[in-house]
């Protein structure tokens, strides 16, 4: 542990949660929960999507009151009910996902809520410049954040956080949004405050880079904390066994299954931004066969989002043909897409795959109310859309009392289940799948693998688009790389490393001769 | 049977705290809360009242399904006013200028009625999937135009007629006439209260049974999901919209055909906005609607009584107000609690722990 410079050091840890436990209907988030975080420390906190890491970080944060057990802070017992509270108490969180106005300044950013601290002018401006470089963020703080990258916008998260006074700062799954290079870069940052006298509270699953950055680990497990660990000793291996009490699936595939009937061919595809100024997918080529899973690798936000709504019918093409198996579809709507074989596991379930109060049989017409099993004619099937969602229930071991409870009463990864189930229905020629195991747990991970690998080697195509690198390179047949709306490189998932994709996914050019360009690769742009 | 519980709650809960509501108001305005109320259910009884408000729940039912197709997808149609009215004049006019062997002279009124109503609709639909333009502002607009435009086809170098000291259109012959049931003393019941009732049971079965149906609802609950799932969002506003307007172009006819056979000043008014309280007293819901506008025609003709006992008759529009302000909050109410425990229930039979966020 490395040596705190900052005043009134002294024997008491920076935080200690004691004997937490949060219940919420229907599950208990966290059950005596115990968490000591040394000042000065980078501390992880691992475990899987759904073990309660965000629950209880909530907690500290002051989102939400414990039912039970205390929390200190600096030797001190507090109450927080608010974030405020937490704020002041000098505890600052890094969410996940980015809480910033794009249409405002860096400064206007840091500064929005905590006006009283400096006021807005000259004198917050020169405390920004002076926490800039802490967090090794230099741009102007007059700068518009939408100008930003990714990792300069995560920097302007813990500038806020830095601004408004935290010495202990949450990090939640920092690095989900970043490329191994930006994540290298934020690690530094990390030591660099660190030796300042900050403590991390480093939320991840990420094993390799909790044993890179950590300086102790505590690994939480169905709500529970099931021990400590130290970062350096301890294998990922163990750690991964702690934190899922068993064996973890592989996404491997073994044997190819690809033929030469090609099911889905996409030719110069277009799209343009609503103002029709620059372009979201810029001639887009590709070619997805029976048999294969094509995966899509990019950075979130270059364009995957937009090429599968556009596939999907739920865009419309600037220019292109899409084609199905022979049938130009590039004109249809998304239901006769739908009907000519496209299953549909949409990124946002809730968004886009889930009718949310209504029952489970009922969102199993969803999509194929025009259709046997669901319909006939103009009148629904209820009987059969009833039978058919008990057979997905079965067989994709979806644990549900009943099909007539709301799809909402269900835990994130057997909503996915019954998404993925039912967009298996009706014998599809084609599957897009955008991050199909984002956000579930480890049983229902491994399941929706095995069904996407069972569906392929029965011939169906697959377009597999994920941000979980590991099972992007263990699905796929054929990697693309998707940069600014562009499929600018290939990669072979046999050979290629998360890093080499990482290297592609930013424009950094190929570093690996398991990734090929494809396209001419874009310069001078920014 | 918890399914239920959570749908006759609510407004069990509103109209009790409604009546608590005018009680104590009745009592401030120094009057006897139970006498009032008193006099209004035996009115009930009086002369024409049980008839009168038979029929006016018709009418307000038909006015509250025309708003409930709209709401099924969250589409708002506060237009149904305009398009009532447009359709009652146009149905008039040519019922008034035609002639026709019985039956198929009322049929074609009712289907001018329909269209007239759906055409009157379709401008705010059609500039909505086309420009964007939100619907409750455009029909609230359209409302103003209808009645500027029934007063223009009313005036006598139009279509109008003096008659008295009331213009009207020319009278529809008695082969247009839909007869209804008459109980003497009691008064007549319209004979379109059973197409009321048809088009409630047609409206249960469209939302439950058919494709149609259950796309109208799946926009309702998510459109992100309903357009991932192929629901065509600008067709079911199209649709769903003209559907409304055709509904809402029926809700005179009960008067039009069964009692007054012409369009004059004396044309009933504000059923279009009773209609969308009702639908939203009764969740969208053919039986919840039935219940709302049975419950609003009897606070309208009991209501009358309150005058005799020395009571503003005013009372009732605070009543009327109030159970479909704290009807919205039940619903929000129970609709969370029934969440929760459900998701309670499931927790519990699964025993899981974990989860979270």
């Amino acid at each position: 542990m490395s040596s705190s410079t900052s005043v009134g050091t002294d024997e008491h840890p920076a935080v200690v949660l004691t004997g937490i436990t949060k219940r919420f209907p229907g599950v208990v988030a966290n059950s005596d929960v115990h968490l000591t975080v040394r000042r000065g420390e980078v501390h992880a906190l691992c475990g899987e999507n759904g073990a309660g890491k965000s629950t209880l970080m909530k907690i500290l944060y002051g989102m939400q009151p414990p039912d039970e057990g205390t929390i200190e802070v600096n030797g001190e017992q507090v109450r927080f009910r608010t974030p405020s509270d937490a704020i002041k108490a000098g505890i600052g969180m890094v969410h996940q996902h980015f809480m910033l106005a794009d249409n405002l300044t860096v400064q206007e950013n840091v500064v929005l809520g905590a006006e009283a601290l400096h006021g807005i002018g000259k004198k917050a401006r020169a405390r920004i410049i002076e926490l800039s470089g802490r967090t090794g963020l230099n741009v102007d703080p007059g700068v518009l954040v939408e100008q930003l990258g990714v990792a300069d916008r995560q920097r302007v998260e813990i500038l806020k956080v830095l601004y408004r006074g935290a010495k202990v700062i949450i990090l939640d799954e920092p690095t989900a949004v970043l490329v191994p290079q930006e994540v290298n870069e934020l690690f530094d940052t990390v030591r660099g405050m660190q030796e300042q006298g900050y403590t991390f509270l480093f939320i991840s699953h990420k094993l390799d880079e909790v044993r890179a950055i950590a300086d102790s680990v505590t690994v939480i497990r169905r709500g529970t904390t099931v021990g400590s660990a130290d970062p350096k000793t301890v294998s990922s291996r163990q750690l991964a066994e702690m934190m899922v009490g068993s064996e973890l699936p592989s996404p491997e595939t073994r044997e190819s299954t690809v033929t030469d009937t090609v099911v889905l061919d996409v030719k110069g595809l277009k799209l343009m931004t609503p103002d029709g100024s620059r372009p979201i997918l810029d001639d887009v080529d590709m070619v997805v066969r029976s048999g294969e899973v094509v995966g899509i690798a990019g950075v979130e936000g270059n364009g995957q989002t937009e090429l599968v709504e556009t596939i999907m019918g739920m865009r419309k093409a600037g220019s292109g043909t899409i084609t199905l198996q022979d049938e130009d579809i590039t004109k249809l709507g998304t239901l006769a897409r739908r009907e000519a074989g496209i299953g549909y596991v949409p990124e946002d379930r809730h968004r886009h795959g889930l009718l949310l109060t209504q029952p489970l049989w009922y969102n199993r017409i969803l999509g194929y109310q025009t259709r046997k099993p669901t319909a006939k004619g103009i009148w629904l099937d209820t009987d059969g859309a009833k039978s058919d969602t008990e057979r997905i229930v079965a067989d994709f071991d979806v644990r549900t009392p009943g099909i007539d409870v709301p799809a909402a009463a269900l835990s994130g990864g057997n909503q996915q289940k019954l998404v993925v189930g039912r967009e298996l229905s009706g014998d599809p020629v084609l599957l897009i799948a955008s991050h199909p195991t984002r956000g579930v747990d480890v049983g229902a991970q491994a399941l929706i693998w095995d069904e996407i690998k069972r569906a392929r080697a029965a011939g169906l195509a697959v377009l597999l688009i994920s941000a979980d690198l590991d099972e992007l390179i263990g699905l796929s047949d054929t990697i693309k790389v998707m940069l600014r709306g562009r499929l600018v490189a290939d990669a072979d998932p046999n050979t290629v490393t998360p890093e080499d994709l990482g290297s592609a996914m930013t424009g950094a050019g190929s570093t690996s001769a398991a990734v090929q360009e494809t396209a001419v690769v874009e310069e001078g742009e920014n | 049977m918890g399914h239920l519980r959570g749908k006759l709650l609510p407004p069990a809960l509103a109209i009790v705290f409604s009546l608590l509501l005018c009680g104590v108001a009745l009592v401030i305005s120094g009057a006897n809360p139970f006498s009032a109320f008193g006099a209004m259910v035996t009115q009930v009884g009086k002369g024409t009242t049980l008839v009168d408000i038979i029929n006016s729940t018709g009418i307000y039912y038909i006015a509250a399904l025309a708003v409930a197709i709209g709401f099924q997808m969250n589409l708002f149609n506060i237009g149904v006013e305009g398009q009532y009215r447009v359709a009652a004049v146009i149905a008039a006019v040519v019922g008034g200028s035609i002639a026709l062997p019985t039956g198929i002279h009322t049929l074609v009124i009712i289907i001018v009625a329909a269209i007239a109503g759906a055409a009157w609709a379709a401008i705010p639909a059609i500039l909505k999937v086309t420009r964007g333009v939100n619907e409750v502002i455009s029909t609230i607009m359209m409302n103003g135009l209808a009645i500027g435009l029934s007063a223009y086809l009313i005036r006598r170098d139009v279509f109008g007629e003096l008659r008295g000291n009331n213009i009207r259109t020319a009278e529809i012959p008695e082969s247009g006439w839909m007869p209804g049931i008459s109980f003497g003393g009691g008064g007549t019941m319209f004979g379109f209260i059973f197409v009321a009732v048809a088009l409630g049971v047609g409206y249960w079965i469209m939302m439950n049974k058919t494709r149609f149906g259950f796309e109208l609802r799946a926009s309702g609950e998510s459109s992100t999901a309903a357009s991932a799932g192929g629901v065509n969002a600008k067709k079911m506003i199209l649709v769903s919209m003209l559907l409304s307007g055709a509904i809402a172009g029926l809700i005179s006819l009960p008067e039009l055909l069964g009692r007054d056979h012409t369009f004059s000043l004396n044309f009933t008014a504000g059923i279009g906005f009773s209609g969308i309280a009702i639908a939203l007293l009764g969740r969208n819901h053919p039986g919840g609607i039935a219940f709302g506008a049975l419950l609003w025609a009897f606070l309208d003709k009991s209501g009358l009584a309150l005058d005799n006992v020395g009571v503003p008759r005013e009372i009732v529009t605070i009543m009327q107000g109030s159970i479909v302000l704290s009807v919205v909050v039940a619903y929000e109410v129970v609709r969370r609690f029934e969440l929760a425990s459900e998701q309670r229930r499931v927790g519990r039979e699964l025993g899981t722990v974990g989860g979270a966020a």
